[in-house]
């Protein structure tokens, strides 16, 4: 479970987070969703630990993150919004590295990088050098490698980003098979749709602030609007016909 | 984790990585190691040249004009030179010095055995091409023979008068070249050590810039920092994979000049073959320091850099700065002293042209620059540390 408290922080003269607060429960789904430059991946980096918020904790599974973090990262997946690969090494190579230096024994590495590579269906490319994987496989490699230690809490940082429909699909699915297993899955997107077919919970961010959270319907409820879209922009204060634009030209775009 | 199991593990997966990369293998194992024998085979193949050439070659005198001055080309002959009848007109002898075919002519006009009883000065012309850097040394050795002659004669003249030939030339200009064959050496040997250093430093070039501007250009990084371990351990991991590659680069260099220096003619330079493979490894131990310092130095400029291009121009101009203190020192002819044994890569060019020289080397001077090229290592490598734990690394 991640707990996020009243997180502040400001970049220079920007403050990018005015005191985002939400809670991802363990086996659900909760989409952080947001225009670009809300703050989503302001708020996923300071609960991966990678940046320190100015105010304001984090606790996963219990642990404040700033005070322990080597102990908050054991618990946590992460695939951030930019996560290349190593060119020279294969993609089992890849993931290994990572697997190990989470400590994993060689032995579980490889058992690891087996059930991941018939779950996202990368067999024949396992042992290919990343150099010149589509967007598509190296994403699979990106994600076998932040779920490597099997962590309770999984943050995906706009994955589906540039994917085609059957990667995007086969991440759905794999998102949707983390929340069997009972982990707490966090991601962002700036795209209304995903997030609906997607999220148990979700959380609208807008200009550094929560604007609204819940599950659909209790967004519904506390907009009252009929629906998500239009709660989504009546949150935001975002013109309807801008919010699809840029939806669609940012989709193209990343 | 242990920390030693985290560098481990980070410079294990550096090196394999870079191994597989060919455009690092070429530079910091082929060309660079490669280009140094040759420039030294080359060096040292023309500067016995020029030795050799300079003492045992006869100087070759070519005359228009022979018959006009016997006694003076018997001077020539007994001093050494070889006279030969320059066959053709004055024309053909300017064509033939300016197409490098003669080094220089010599030209006695008919009137010079006459001018001479006179008691006149007579004129003698040396032709010679200035632009002809070969030729220059032939013309200047031409020149001071005749100017011996000129002034024997000349002493021979003011003695008839009853006059001390003394009077005729108040100073007495006495050069003495006491440069030895190792004394010109020398200069060689500078240029090999400061070949070392920049080996060591360029074969590390290309993974210092791999595992810092490379790492964050490919977004390799962020994934990276949310692993659960310090930030060191994985700096110090790259840290020790860089420093590897330089010691690797370094040891395929001294090698291959190892190998070459069988072939060289290092004998009539007086150096003697004293680059032997212990000589190396002594010269290997001397500069093993040298190669945290370098990592450390081009980490930490790799780290503020924001992709592998940037990275190139920088640290290819950072490579300049650990051979600067060699090029002044080059330049001042600096002696080997305790203090300088604290300036990291003059203290490892000082000792380490000792060594070339086979000159004894003393204990604390080692010590010292060991110590000190440590220091500013350490120094460096902490420096690498502060700056992966800052924001802005990830930009």
């Amino acid at each position: 479970m991640i707990v996020i408290e009243q997180l502040k922080k400001s970049f220079g003269s920007v403050q990018a987070l005015q005191g985002v607060s939400f809670t991802a429960k363990d086996g659900r789904i909760t989409g952080l969703l947001g225009a670009n430059g809300a703050g989503k991946s302001t708020t996923l980096r300071i609960v991966s630990t990678v940046i320190r918020a100015d105010s304001g904790r984090v606790l996963i599974d219990g642990v404040d993150s700033a005070l322990d973090s080597i102990a908050a990262r054991r618990q946590l997946g992460v695939l951030p919004h930019a996560s290349g690969l190593y060119p020279q090494l294969t993609a089992r190579e890849n993931i290994a590295y990572f697997g190990t230096l989470h400590g994993l024994s060689d032995d579980v590495v490889e058992q690891r990088i087996q059930s991941w590579a018939t779950q996202l269906e990368m067999q024949d490319i396992l042992d290919r050098r990343t150099k010149g994987f589509s967007h598509g496989q190296k994403l699979k490699v990106a994600l076998a490698r932040a779920l490597v230690h099997a962590p309770r809490n999984v943050i995906l940082d706009e994955p589906t980003s540039g994917l085609d429909i059957a990667a995007t699909r086969a991440l759905r699915d794999l998102i949707r098979g983390l929340r069997e297993q009972g982990c707490c899955v966090l991601f962002s997107s700036h795209i209304m749709q995903e997030v609906v077919a997607l999220c148990d919970d979700i959380v609208i961010i807008a200009r550094g602030s929560v604007i609204a959270s819940g599950t659909p319907a209790e967004i519904l409820a506390s907009t009252g609007a009929a629906n998500l879209e239009e709660a989504f922009v009546r949150a935001t204060g975002m013109p309807i016909e801008l919010l699809s634009e840029q939806s669609t030209t940012l989709g193209a775009a990343s | 984790m242990s920390w030693w199991r985290v560098i481990w593990i980070v410079m294990r997966k550096e090196v394999i990585e870079n191994l597989r990369d060919r455009r690092t293998l070429l530079s910091a194992f082929l060309f660079v190691p490669l280009l140094g024998p040759l420039l030294f085979a080359g060096m040292t193949t023309f500067m016995v040249d020029r030795v050799v050439g300079e003492a045992d070659e006869a100087l070759r005198l070519p005359v228009i004009g022979a018959e006009h001055a016997p006694n003076l080309l018997q001077f020539v002959r007994q001093n050494g030179a070889t006279v030969v009848s320059f066959d053709g007109s004055l024309d053909q002898a300017r064509v033939a010095v300016r197409e490098g075919r003669e080094h220089f002519v010599l030209i006695v006009p008919a009137s010079l055995g006459e001018k001479i009883r006179a008691g006149e000065s007579a004129p003698i012309e040396v032709l010679w091409d200035s632009s002809n850097n070969k030729a220059q040394r032939h013309a200047s050795r031409a020149r001071s023979l005749l100017n011996a002659y000129s002034s024997q004669l000349g002493a021979l003249r003011l003695a008839a008068r009853g006059v001390d030939a003394q009077i005729a030339t108040p100073i007495d200009v006495r050069s003495v070249d006491i440069a030895t064959p190792s004394g010109r050496a020398l200069i060689l040997l500078g240029t090999l050590t400061y070949f070392f250093l920049f080996s060591l430093l360029m074969g590390g070039l290309y993974l210092a810039i791999d595992v810092t501007a490379g790492e964050r250009e490919r977004g390799s990084l962020e994934s990276l920092l949310c692993l659960p371990l310090g930030r060191a351990s994985l700096v110090l991991g790259k840290l020790g994979a860089t420093a590897l590659f330089m010691v690797l680069a370094l040891s395929v260099t001294l090698t291959a000049l190892v190998f070459c220096m069988q072939f060289l003619p290092l004998e009539k330079l007086g150096m003697s073959s004293n680059f032997g493979p212990l000589v190396a490894l002594k010269v290997a131990g001397i500069l093993l320091p040298m190669s945290i310092f370098g990592a450390a130095l081009l980490f930490v400029v790799g780290s503020f850099t924001r992709s592998y291009r940037e990275a190139q121009t920088w640290l290819g101009a950072i490579l300049a700065v650990p051979t600067l203190p060699i090029l002044f020192a080059g330049m001042a002819n600096v002696r080997p002293s305790t203090s300088l044994m604290a300036i990291p890569s003059l203290s490892q060019h000082l000792i380490a042209t000792n060594l070339l020289r086979g000159d004894a080397v003393e204990p604390l001077h080692v010590v010292v620059s060991i110590a000190s090229t440590l220091v500013v290592g350490g120094a460096f490598t902490y420096l690498a540390v502060r700056l992966y734990r800052r924001e802005k690394l990830l930009g």
